[in-house]
């Protein structure tokens, strides 16, 4: 067993047994609630720069499968657990999740109090920290070396990730959700009725299979794409994605979205909401300690209805700062008072902070999906009664 | 959607009787419902029949009814408050049941009464095999295949279609006789054949078998606004085959990935739906194929049952308290956390710990029945660990059993590792660590149980680490090898085994190396938020959460998981410890591990530690919170097992000293203090040999009574008539050893039983709360006789002496709090059996019939005070009614088993019955006990020779009550000289019809038989009282039981259905008593 240390900007140390990849990462260092889908956190690009701590403490016991990523490789920095298995047990692991992350360079720290760690930032916020599970060709990893390492690590507020990790290029995405077992109530995908254009911030797969399956052709395009470039490809709608990092620095993006609003419909999720909000005016901040997990309460203001809904932001649109006389408050966090979800008054604009795709997480908001495609059918909202 | 104020009065129907697979966790979600209600302004009416209780508490409710759940007593009690609405789904499967027959028998209709919580419809889609499957396949669920045939043919080309093994269930048959899996064609059409045969109907349902599978099950919530939430899965270690409350179960479900625990809950969420539960919590049961994933639902259930309960438990959601809310008009976001504060209860927890349940058997006491676990419930209590880890919470759910071999110490025999772990039974876990410690590997392993890899991988883990840890040298035992073994859950005491040690120098050497127990919270949400509910688990982490505060405190033992002899009675006074030291202004801080009790509900203390009943673990918490004093004597037997040595490590215990309490368990000790109170107790020795053992029986004569010291419910206590019985016990039935010896003691026979429960106090005042005299003589077990409050038979100068006793042992003993004396009264002597100076079984049950609150009281004096703080009676409490309380027994699910009564406890729960006269309390009792003694027909006589000249009596009663006689040929003889007419029955051996053939054919209405001779029944009496069992026909084993009985029918012929409330009994003035001195 070798040993791994994780360190924090703020002097914390935590010690315990190295797994993964045998490397030294550094990121900002946040956690996740969610009982189940660990796979889908490594995999969704929204986590780059970010080392995750999950709450649960067994994790890795149903390894890993083709079917459940969310992208094509794990982006989390780093993996901080209090418990990690080697064995898979579940019919659908193609590995096991210690095969998965070793292979794609992702480090692992078990065995600590990730519960102590998780109280710690939730009082002190997130905070950067390095994660080095070197491993014991090399000397154990010097604490005060990887404590000042955090330090002079750049920090998340400023950093435009989502350019960094979007596609390099245009491409076509056709597949559908699917089920995961005989069992599964998934319904039959519609028919393709819409060309959507879906700019890509660090999306996850699972909302283009959602879109699909909801009747959509999509183009994928890279974050810097311009509105005249979207609009050339003709599109019956555009769709904003989650994404990684701090939405204040993407100004160019919100730039192309303001051109858009009103040109064509438009959704946005998680960093695709914090843009929207950017293009029409708001201003974005940083949470404490984010929304990571799968059971956050979000109430539709326009049904009344609560839905359990996954989250992964670490920031969030103040709804201080938006024009309430053009825009309106569809969602809100009932933990926090969030703003989790806004639309346009007058335009087939609206976009929600949380994921209604889920992976993971629950299937409530799949409805956001419909009203998409509703929204893109009449070109506008349906009368109020 | 705020509160409904259409409803203003709300009848909550209870759920009876603890009996296995119903249990305390319907008192603590019947109690959360009443209290919940009550707090949103709602007059709340309860009927149950438990007195065992909290919810029964006169507090909790506006109007209590300790009366039978029948239509006939619920209409009454209807009739009578007018209760605008029915809370159905808080009660178990007895009150939901008992809610749909009040609706089928048109009662709700008569009176406006609106059902809450389930509609009549939704209970019958749930409960209903056919609707459920139709209602399921609506809305593309899968279900196991199965399909009705009525030939052999048709049954094999279906078996052959849905491919083998099958599961074949004839209907209508008794208990499910005949049926049976069959794994192949041969056995198809051997099974089919019988079935068709036996089924009155000639038909057989043939099942898709899901054996093996991986089984889950899910808490679900919905408001009527439609909101759903998902409260908890869980995921049973034991695969499909065995009952999920026989099973152990996790929490949460460890080898789903999210998309098959969405779809999972996505299915649950439409069930729900489907079934039309529109408020409150349901919980569903899945199986899923482990090689392709199918999912097919097994059951739900449209109420709050046991797995919500531990659900509740696991998580800090309070299913049942909210279920109640919804079901007034709430909405789920309308209610907030508790726990939290600040978040609203319409969220789905998250936990950052493990959960495991065990469950708790007791084959041991009902020899004939086979120790092997399938679908019908069989435990008679579970308890739940909380653990960082699996292992962890493994390790700690073992030793909270207090099965004495929680550390891997049973025996396991190599011979027999195979066939326990193909076939599940009791011990499954404890052989599958002996196969693993004995080479077999985890796919072996996995090929014989069927287990989940991955729990087995963790049970192998736990298995090697216990072997690396034997070979360590404690000297050299570094810290971080004591902190990896104290994460996975190994105990002091397991250590101290291999290292030939005391669990005692093991503490020392622990905390010497800094390796210490810290507290964490059990919070809704994994720490993602601040927690304002000490709900605490220790672990092995880094930072100790426990928060404790600097107020005077006051911590109490509980009394761990349900069994036979120690249950929800003892939970009952440890609750109202709490609730009195909040009273008083002391902090309560509860102990315990039994999930389904209300002392774990966090509610009810001011702080709640879910832990193993363990000396280790106890004095962790003592180390954190420094208690000014533990409470030992409410708990039963586990906390006094600990009371000496927790004293020996310093830790106050208040109340009555635990060496005094000692002193009452120790032969030599208290006979002399009886001698000195010249007490008479029948004559009697200890043994620590078989030869001493017979020596002293021969000196006192016999009949003998035997048994083991220091145990609870008279286990493996036995009444010898010959030496030989003696000798066969000592070398077979018991061990002993010269600290723990066998006591001996005369029997006396036909003697009248009593129970007193007393208070005591510093000054020496002592309460008598009440004498109860026992229905069956003096030989039967006192938690399996039913009695009487007031005693009806008792002389006065009897009573005084009964009185005088108890006063001068309470003295003597120190007692300060509660004691129990047992006495047996025969030819006017009074004997002392047995004195326990702690709270006993009936305290509930006389609190409620007097209504004091003893173990307030009990608290009270034990912080100082004195009884006349409390009330201004003296002597013997006043009783205004009678009150009868009586045993129920749960030998329908043991087939096979003898259900004749002894000095061996076997009963799982008490109800109690109200009257004016002695008849209708017992009458009352026995309805509710389910037993109900029918008001004409046949009564069937047959005893032995020394109680001929009573059946003579017994049978002129029976015949002026309007029965018919029938009597086995010597009892006939013996009545029919008396004159009275008597039908002849044959005994099982001497022809056809027999009364075992009257039995089945229905025309016997109450069976009479004694036993013949107390030592060995004839294989033909056992025949007959099994049967009488099966075919639900009542069957008394005594004389004086056979004599109540009369009385009781004599008052059901005589008296109306009526019904008090035990705010009526008691009336104002008591309640104003019970508040005095706070």
């Amino acid at each position: 067993m070798n040993t791994a240390v994780l360190a924090l900007e703020d002097g914390t140390v935590f010690e315990g047994t190295s797994f993964g990849a045998p490397v030294e990462r550094t990121g900002e260092v946040v956690f996740n609630t969610a009982i189940t889908g660990y796979q889908e956190v490594f995999t969704d690009p929204s986590y780059s720069g970010q080392i995750v701590v999950l709450t649960y403490p067994q994790i890795g016991n149903y390894g890993a499968n083709d079917g459940d990523s969310e992208s094509a490789k794990p982006y989390i920095e780093g993996l901080v657990v209090r418990e990690f298995s080697l064995l898979s047990s579940n019919w659908r692991a193609d590995e096991t999740a210690q095969q998965f992350l070793t292979t794609a360079g992702v480090p692992v720290i078990s065995g600590i109090d990730t519960r102590r760690l998780v109280r710690h930032l939730r009082s002190r916020g997130v905070m950067r920290g390095v994660l080095s599970a070197a491993g014991s060709s090399k000397k154990e990893p010097d604490a005060r070396e990887l404590i000042e390492k955090a330090r002079n690590s750049p920090s998340m507020t400023g950093l435009d990730l989502a350019t960094r990790v979007s596609t390099p290029a245009v491409y076509a995405w056709d597949k559908p959700a699917g089920p995961c077992s005989p069992s599964d109530l998934e319904s039959d995908p519609a028919q393709i009725r819409f060309h959507v254009v879906a700019y890509d911030f660090g999306m996850k797969r699972n909302i283009l299979r959602r879109l699909v399956h909801a009747g959509c052709r999509l183009t994928v395009v890279p974050a810097t794409t311009s509105a005249e470039d979207v609009v050339a490809l003709k599109p019956d709608g555009v769709f904003l994605s989650n994404g990684p990092g701090d939405p204040e620095p993407l100004t160019h993006q919100a730039a192309q979205v303001r051109k858009l609003v009103g040109k064509v419909p438009i959704f946005g999720i998680c960093l695709g909401h914090q843009v929207l909000g950017l293009a029409l005016g708001g201003k974005t901040y940083k949470l404490k300690f984010g929304h990571r997990g799968a059971n956050h309460p979000v109430i539709n203001k326009l049904s009344g209805k609560v839905e359990i809904t996954s989250h992964n932001h670490g920031f969030a649109v103040d709804p201080d700062s938006l024009n309430l006389n053009d825009l309106e408050i569809t969602h809100v966090n009932l933990n926090d008072g969030t703003l989790e979800g806004f639309r346009h008054r007058n335009y087939p604009v609206f976009c929600v902070q949380y994921h209604p795709e889920a992976a993971p997480g629950p299937h409530d908001s799949r409805y956001l999906f419909d009203e998409f495609m509703n929204l893109m059918e009449t070109g506008g909202w349906p009368a109020r009664p | 959607m705020p509160r409904r104020n259409d409803l203003h009065r709300i009848l909550i129907v209870g759920s009876g009787p603890i009996v296995i697979g119903q249990a305390c966790e319907f008192d603590y979600s019947g109690a959360q419902a009443c209290k919940a209600l009550r707090a949103e302004g709602y007059e709340v009416v309860l009927i149950n029949s438990n007195p065992a209780t909290i919810m029964t508490d006169p507090e909790l409710a506006d109007r209590t009814y300790v009366e039978p759940l029948t239509v006939e007593y619920a209409e009454e009690v209807i009739r009578r408050e007018r209760p605008d609405a029915l809370l159905s789904t808080v009660g178990g499967q007895t009150g939901l049941n008992l809610s749909v027959a009040l609706a089928e028998a048109g009662v709700l209709e008569k009176y406006g009464v609106e059902l809450i919580g389930a509609k009549l419809d939704s209970i019958k889609k749930a409960e209903d095999r056919l609707l459920f499957k139709d209602a399921m396949r609506k809305i593309g669920l899968d279900l196991p295949q199965s399909q009705l045939v009525n030939s052999v043919d048709k049954g094999l080309e279906f078996a052959l279609r849905i491919g083998y093994p099958v599961i074949l269930r004839p209907s209508f048959t008794l208990g499910g006789t005949g049926g049976g899996i069959a794994y192949n064609r041969e056995e198809a059409e051997e099974i089919l054949e019988r079935g068709l045969d036996l089924s009155p109907v000639h038909e057989v349902l043939i099942e898709e078998s899901v054996l093996g599978w991986k089984e889950f099950e899910l808490e679900v919530m919905r408001d009527l606004a439609d909101n759903c939430i998902i409260v908890c899965s869980i995921e049973n270690f034991d695969p499909m085959g065995v009952h999920t409350g026989d099973s152990i179960t996790v929490a949460p479900a460890q080898t789903l990935t999210d998309r098959e625990y969405q779809m999972m809950r996505d299915a649950a969420i439409a069930c729900l739906r489907e079934i039309g539960v529109d408020t409150g919590g349901s919980n569903v049961q899945f199986a899923i194929d482990p090689k392709t994933g199918r999912m097919v639902i097994v059951e739900m259930n449209p109420r709050v049952s046991r797995s919500s309960a531990l659900a509740s438990k696991a998580t800090g959601f309070p299913i049942a308290k909210i279920a109640a809310k919804l079901a007034v008009g709430y909405r789920l976001d309308e209610i907030k956390n508790d726990i939290t504060r600040k978040t609203p209860a319409c969220f789905e927890p998250t936990i950052d710990y493990v959960v495991v349940k065990i469950p708790r058997w007791q084959f041991e006491k009902f020899p004939g029945a086979e120790p092997v676990l399938g679908t019908q419930m069989k435990s008679v209590g579970e308890v739940m660990a909380i653990g960082r880890t699996f292992k962890q919470a493994l390790g700690k759910g073992l030793r909270s059993l207090e099965t004495g071999k929680a550390d891997g110490a049973g025996k396991f025999f190599d011979d027999l590792i195979e066939a326990r772990l193909i076939t599940p039974n009791p011990d499954r876990l404890g052989y599958i660590r002996h196969a693993f410690s004995r080479g077999y590997t985890e796919e072996q392993v996995h090929e014989l149980t069927s287990i989940d890899p991955w729990f087995l991988r963790q049970v192998r883990e736990i298995v090697d680490l216990e072997k690396s840890i034997a070979m360590i040298k404690p000297e050299s035992v570094t810290r971080a090898q004591l902190i990896e073994a104290k994460r996975d859950g190994i105990s002091d005491s397991h250590l101290a085994r291999v290292w030939n040690a005391t669990p005692m120098e093991i503490r020392e050497k622990r905390k010497a190396l800094g390796v210490q127990a810290v507290f964490n919270r059990v919070d809704t949400c994994a720490a993602e938020f601040e927690s304002f509910t000490p709900y605490l688990y220790s672990s092995y982490e880094s930072e100790c959460e426990a928060d404790v505060s600097s107020r005077k405190k006051i911590m109490i033992l509980g009394s761990g998981p349900n069994r036979i002899g120690q249950g929800i009675e003892f939970d009952y006074c440890c609750c109202h410890a709490s609730f009195a030291l909040q009273e008083f202004g002391v902090e309560s801080i509860m102990v315990n591990c039994n999930p389904e009790t209300v002392s774990t509900d966090y509610d009810t203390s001011d702080r709640l530690y879910f832990e193993p009943l363990t000396l280790e673990e106890v004095l962790n918490i003592c180390d954190t919170e420094k208690p000014d004093g533990v409470i030992v004597q409410f708990g039963g037997q586990t906390p006094l097992t600990l009371a000496i040595p927790l004293k020996e490590a310093g830790v106050p215990i208040i109340g009555t000293d635990p060496a005094d309490i000692d002193l009452a368990e120790d032969r030599k000790l208290f006979g002399k203090l009886l001698d000195d109170l010249k007490i008479p107790s029948p004559d009697n020795g200890s043994a620590t040999n078989v030869e001493e053992a017979c020596e002293i029986a021969r000196s006192i004569g016999y009949p003998v009574l035997v048994r083991p010291s220091y145990v609870l419910g008279g286990r493996a206590m036995v009444i010898a008539y010959d030496e030989d019985t003696v000798r066969r016990y000592m070398q077979e039935a018991v061990t002993f050893s010269q600290s723990r010896p066998v006591l001996v003691d005369r029997f006396l026979e036909d003697a009248t039983e009593v129970d007193v429960d007393a208070l005591a106090d510093t000054t020496g005042a002592v309460l008598i709360a009440g004498i109860m005299e026992h229905i069956e003589e003096a030989g039967v077990h006192s938690g399996d006789s039913s009695c009487v409050l007031p005693a009806t038979s008792l002389a006065p100068d009897v009573v005084a002496t009964i009185r005088s006793h108890t006063e001068k042992l309470a003295r003597a003993l120190n007692v300060i709090g509660l004691m129990n004396v047992q006495y047996a009264v025969k030819d006017g002597k009074v004997y002392v059996l047995e004195v326990n100076p702690r709270a006993s079984r009936t305290v509930p049950y006389v609190s409620k019939a007097t209504g004091v609150l003893l173990p307030k009281i009990a608290v009270g004096v034990m912080l100082g005070r004195r009884i006349a703080d409390f009330t201004d009676a003296r002597g013997v409490l006043d009783v205004r009614q009678y009150f009868v309380k009586s045993p129920v027994f749960p030998f329908n699910k043991f087939p096979g088993v003898d259900p004749t009564l002894g000095p061996e406890m076997r009963s799982t729960g008490e109800v109690m019955g109200v009257g004016e006269n002695f008849g209708e309390a017992f009458a009352k009792a026995q309805v509710s006990a389910g037993t109900p003694l029918p008001d004409r027909g046949r009564v069937f006589i047959s005893v032995n020779d020394r109680d001929k000249p009573g059946a003579v009596a017994l049978a002129q009663r029976f015949h002026e009550l309007g029965f018919e006689i029938a009597a086995t040929r010597g009892t006939a003889a013996a009545i029919r000289a008396a004159g009275i007419a008597a039908k002849t029955v044959f005994k099982v051996n001497e022809g056809r019809p027999n009364a075992v053939d009257l039995l089945k054919a229905g025309s016997l209405d109450l069976v009479i038989y004694t036993a013949t001779s107390g030592a060995h029944a004839f294989s033909d009496e056992k025949t007959i009282r099994k049967n009488a069992v099966a075919y639900r026909v009542p069957c008394i084993t005594t004389m004086s039981g056979a004599r109540a009985s009369a009385e009781a029918v004599a008052s059901r012929r005589r008296d109306p259905v009526r019904v008090w409330s035990l705010q009526e009994i008691h009336g104002a003035a008591a309640t104003a008593k019970s508040s005095r001195g706070i």
